[in-house]
């Protein structure tokens, strides 16, 4: 099992098995589309950066994606996702991209910073909708001991403590 | 036309007890179960060039008391702080300041 990012002279070094490989682009392109699934209305208004959806998306995943700017404030709420999302969308999009890109084959990874950063917020994103999708909760790792081998939660839930391991490796080496 | 030494009642601006000073908005962090402790002190490190100590604290300001002003100025400034905020999957809100 991959022993986490580490800093070597020219950058961010991780080394991942095929499985790991497998795991981590799957888990990206899964990304992309829940990504893909945000109304983007008028493709025209779309390109100038702006979005007419009005509210936080139904989808509790693409919701905590994409959050309220304002709590108590409806309208200010409305006006900042209206400039403020499609640009969001596309950031997360190529953060995605760069873990692509740089791990499309099994085996040793070095990053610059600018790539390790990008793998930082990809890496977070994934974290965040495997974390709605199982409703994290701050007692979860407790719950996690209890789950048995079998339980239909367990893949996810040890893929979800894998990513949190990695990122925790990852911001270690940044830091 | 006359000309009057007499003081002349000048129409006094009534806003002047209305004008409240320019209150500072706000950058208001709440805390979640799924980003990391880590992550989120890098994040304010980064974002903001906080010390350490200073984004640590804030940090932990977040997860005990779930949530923590992290930074203020113009509404401007603090959207777009929130706006980076979300970039990296921090839940931000702007708040003008009571």
């Amino acid at each position: 099992m991959s022993t986490g990012f580490r800093r070597v002279r020219h950058g961010l070094r991780i080394t991942l098995s095929e499985d790991e490989t497998t795991v981590i682009r799957t888990l990206m392109e899964q990304l992309l589309v829940i990504l893909g699934e945000l109304p983007q209305g008028d493709p025209g208004l779309a390109e100038l950066g702006i979005s007419e959806n009005r509210a936080a998306p139904d989808d509790p995943v693409l919701a905590r994606l994409f959050p309220d700017g304002y709590r108590d404030d409806t309208e200010a709420a409305i006006e900042f996702r209206r400039y403020t999302e499609s640009s969001l969308r596309d950031g997360k999009r190529e953060a995605v991209e760069v873990v692509l890109e740089t791990a499309k084959t099994p085996g040793e990874i070095t990053l610059d910073e600018d790539q390790a950063r990008s793998w930082l917020r990809a890496l977070n994103d994934v974290r965040l909708a495997l974390g709605t999708r199982l409703e994290i909760t701050e007692e979860s790792y407790e719950r996690m001991d209890e789950l048995d081998w079998d339980d239909p939660k367990f893949p996810m839930f040890s893929m979800y403590d894998w990513l949190t391991f990695l990122q925790e490796s990852l911001v270690r080496a940044l830091g | 036309m006359s000309t009057s030494s007499a003081p002349v009642e000048v129409e006094r601006p009534r806003s002047e007890e209305d004008v409240r000073p320019d209150r500072p908005w706000l950058t208001i962090v709440w805390n979640d179960p799924i980003n990391l402790m880590s992550y989120v002190t890098y994040v304010f490190q980064t974002v903001f060039g906080y010390s350490k100590p200073k984004a640590e604290k804030l940090m932990l300001d977040v997860h005990h008391k779930g949530r923590a002003v992290v930074s203020n100025g113009t509404r401007e400034e603090m959207e777009h702080d929130v706006q980076t905020l979300h970039s990296f999957g921090l839940w931000a809100t702007v708040r003008q300041d009571i």
